[in-house]
């Protein structure tokens, strides 16, 4: 049996809107995952932090704020710079299709829009790691 | 004594003769439910926001209720209407929430608005501006602008207001954790424009307690927060005599995921808790109270949202005069903006929202709202475009002035299904109210998270029913199409308004006395250490141009901040 994923559930930003974390973190967690979530106004920096020091496998940002350009785009530095590129960058919110895909270009995984089922990023992530494990393998 | 007591004229007659007609119209409906059993019926669950509803009701479901629990419009406890004259005395105002960019774009929309026949303004703040932070803080990176206007200083709040008449046109302003200082950007503003504060109209959020329950745009901990929200009561009542101190909020808490009752609930007993502080500090409730105001969010069940705005009349009013001791009848009326539930507009099929913004609408004006926000379709996408903005308004003008919805007050008062919907929200907020006082009040539990959890759980449950398909939305889990994701243009919000407003900032910076900024923010650290009102310290400080965020941390030296209990 392969281990549990692991996931921090992040806020980037100084939007309050945490309805969507909160889902998705209790969904991800019935779904078998182990979830931290950090709370709401989080700086990438704080993000970065808690992502190494937990071990995480998966970071899952949500946004609402329009901010995105701006706070994505340092996770994934921030990540990088401290070796964590291994680290799969997913999340949510009001974003753009243009930016959803500038964002994937830069090296972000599938991003996700208002409406979308649970089950559709649950599957996601567990493919992503189900591929991971089996090129480790 | 005249018996009028029940809802029905069958309590005029004798009761032998009353008793016949009840026990004939039991057996009707006995009748009529052994065919409803044995029909076919759709499997869905016929639920509003919170149980099951009848699939019909008579004059045997309001036998408990009586004729002066519903009353008259204008008349206590106000079920029926805020004003004796309803709409004929004077139609809601149409109010859009409105803010972008910078002070300078903004004021181009409300100049639009305002010449579209809007009839009073509404300011959405950047997130920078909500949580305290000037624009040029680092905090605000990437945030200025994109959610609402950034306004950091009196100088932002001039450029914002200019050319805009202040003594005719009410202002509403979305702002709670540094509301305090936005509210003396904006005297401030006016008295520069020769305008005194006691001609102003208009009202600042201020509702720190559901901030910390949904909203989530906090400065400071609880009682330093909600000493200022008192100090506002206390000071505004004779500088800012014709302002409403605060809104009292359902509207984030429900957004976030509360049911109908519980959005009617925990907004009300977040209202009695301010009414106490005010009263702890020694204000007269007849004095304040008349200044405090509510915002309800509506949804999609349109009866049981017209029956939340009776039954929340009729609350506020009874433990105003009964509960407060209020004298004053201004004390008892609940006054209320509405604005339709951003969070049932879908990203699928967007114009579909211009639908169920309309059904809102509806509701919100038979339910009897003074003043009232329509969504625009495009919001789930980005902040609405002109176009957009125009259909929303347009779609209250179609409301009230084609519809005839206008003419006649509280059209569905004595409905059987409406006034039991009434008494059965009021009842289930009753039991909410007595299980928040037993276990300690609105801030013991919000320390705990106990708030912030029932509405999470409010929340995971609606997308369940959604995943479960046990709650049908067009467009998103039914009737879905393979149109191309994005059918209509949508406002892009760039980055020139955080360049614009530190180029600014630093002019303003550069400009302004220094000297005696420094000493403002002095005597207001050292007034914050003692229990003065610190409205006029705080207003001293924003005439001098102290920046929103000199302001917060000044205060947060002696306050210090909020932090949340995480949890999921």
């Amino acid at each position: 049996m392969t281990r549990p994923i692991r996931i921090l559930v992040a806020k980037p930003g100084l939007d309050g809107h945490d309805r969507g974390a909160k889902v998705v973190a209790a969904a991800l967690r019935d779904a078998g995952m182990e979830v931290i979530y950090t709370g709401l106004h989080q700086t990438p920096e704080m993000i970065a932090t808690a992502a190494v020091q937990e071990d995480v496998d998966v970071v899952g940002l949500s946004i609402l704020s329009g901010a995105h350009m701006t706070l994505f785009p340092r996770v994934v530095e921030l990540l990088r710079e401290q070796g964590r590129d291994d680290i799969l960058i997913t999340g949510g919110g009001i974003l753009p299709k243009e930016d959803m895909e500038a964002l994937q270009a830069m090296g972000i995984g599938k991003l996700f829009g208002p409406g979308t089922h649970t089950s559709e990023l649950i599957d996601y992530i567990k493919n992503w790691f189900a591929e991971r494990q089996e090129q480790e393998a | 004594m005249t018996a009028i007591k029940g809802l029905n004229d069958r309590d005029l007659k004798p009761a032998a003769e009353r008793d016949a007609e009840l026990e004939r119209l039991r057996e009707e409906v006995a009748e009529w439910r052994r065919k409803y059993e044995a029909a076919s019926k759709r499997d869905i669950g016929f639920v509003n926001s919170q149980k099951a509803v009848e699939p019909v009701y008579t004059a045997l479901d309001t036998e408990d209720i009586h004729a002066d629990e519903i009353g008259l419009p204008g008349v206590y406890p106000f079920t029926r209407g805020s004003h004796a004259t309803g709409y004929r005395g004077k139609l809601w105002t149409m109010r859009q929430f409105a803010g972008f960019g910078t002070a300078t774009q903004t004021n181009a929309r409300y100049k639009f608005l305002l010449a579209h026949g809007q009839t009073g303004l509404s300011v959405a703040f950047d997130f920078p501006t909500l949580m305290g932070y000037d624009s040029d803080h680092p905090r605000s990176l990437g945030e200025v602008g994109k959610c609402g206007v950034a306004i950091s200083s009196l100088a932002d709040m001039e450029t914002l207001f200019d050319g805009i008449p202040l003594d005719e046109v009410s202002v509403s302003m979305t702002i709670n954790g540094p509301a305090v200082i936005l509210y003396c950007f904006y005297i401030a503003a006016a008295e520069k424009k020769g305008i005194d504060a006691k001609q102003l109209r208009g009202t600042i959020q201020n509702d720190i307690l559901k901030e910390y329950m949904a909203q989530h745009a906090w400065c400071f901990p609880i009682e330093p927060a909600l000493r200022l929200i008192v100090d506002c009561f206390e000071w505004s009542e004779e500088k800012v005599p014709q302002w409403n101190t605060i809104s009292i909020s359902g509207y984030h808490i429900r957004e976030a995921g509360a049911t109908a009752a519980q959005e009617l609930a925990f907004t009300l007993a977040d209202g009695f808790t301010y009414v106490e502080r005010g009263m702890a500090r020694g204000l007269d409730v007849d004095g304040f109270s008349k200044r405090l105001s509510f915002f309800w969010d509506i949804h999609n069940d349109f009866f049981e949202e017209i029956a939340k705005l009776r039954a929340a009349r009729r609350i506020w009013a009874r433990h105003m005069k009964e509960r407060y001791g209020a004298k004053d009848p201004r004390s008892w009326i609940m006054r209320f903006h509405s604005q339709t539930a951003g969070v049932t507009l879908t990203a699928q099929q967007p114009m579909n929202n211009i639908v169920r913004v309309a059904y809102q609408g509806l509701a919100a004006v038979l339910g009897g709202t003074q003043s009232l926000h329509t969504n625009s379709m495009d919001e789930t996408l980005a902040l609405p475009t002109e176009e957009a903005v125009q259909v929303a308004l347009r779609t209250q003008q179609v409301l009230a002035f084609e519809t005839g919805t206008a003419n006649v007050s509280d059209p569905l008062g004595g409905s059987y299904y409406i006034e039991r919907l009434t008494s059965d929200l009021e009842a289930e907020a009753e039991r909410i109210f007595a299980d928040i006082e037993q276990q300690g009040g609105v801030v013991a539990l919000l320390e705990k998270g106990w708030f912030q959890r029932k509405i999470a759980e409010s929340a995971a449950r609606q997308q369940w029913e959604l995943e479960q398909r046990r709650k049908l939305v067009v467009g998103v889990n039914e009737f879905v199409t393979d149109e191309p994701e994005l059918t209509i243009p949508l406002l892009k919000i760039g980055k020139e308004a955080e360049a614009e407003q530190r180029t600014s900032m630093a002019a303003m910076r550069a400009k302004r006395d220094q000297a005696v900024v420094d000493r403002r923010l002095t005597e207001l650290r050292e007034a914050a250490r003692t229990d003065a009102n610190l409205m006029p310290f705080i207003l001293d400080a924003a005439r001098a141009y102290c920046t929103l965020y000199e302001i917060r941390a000044a205060l947060e030296d002696v306050f210090g901040a909020y932090r949340e209990p995480v949890f999921f």
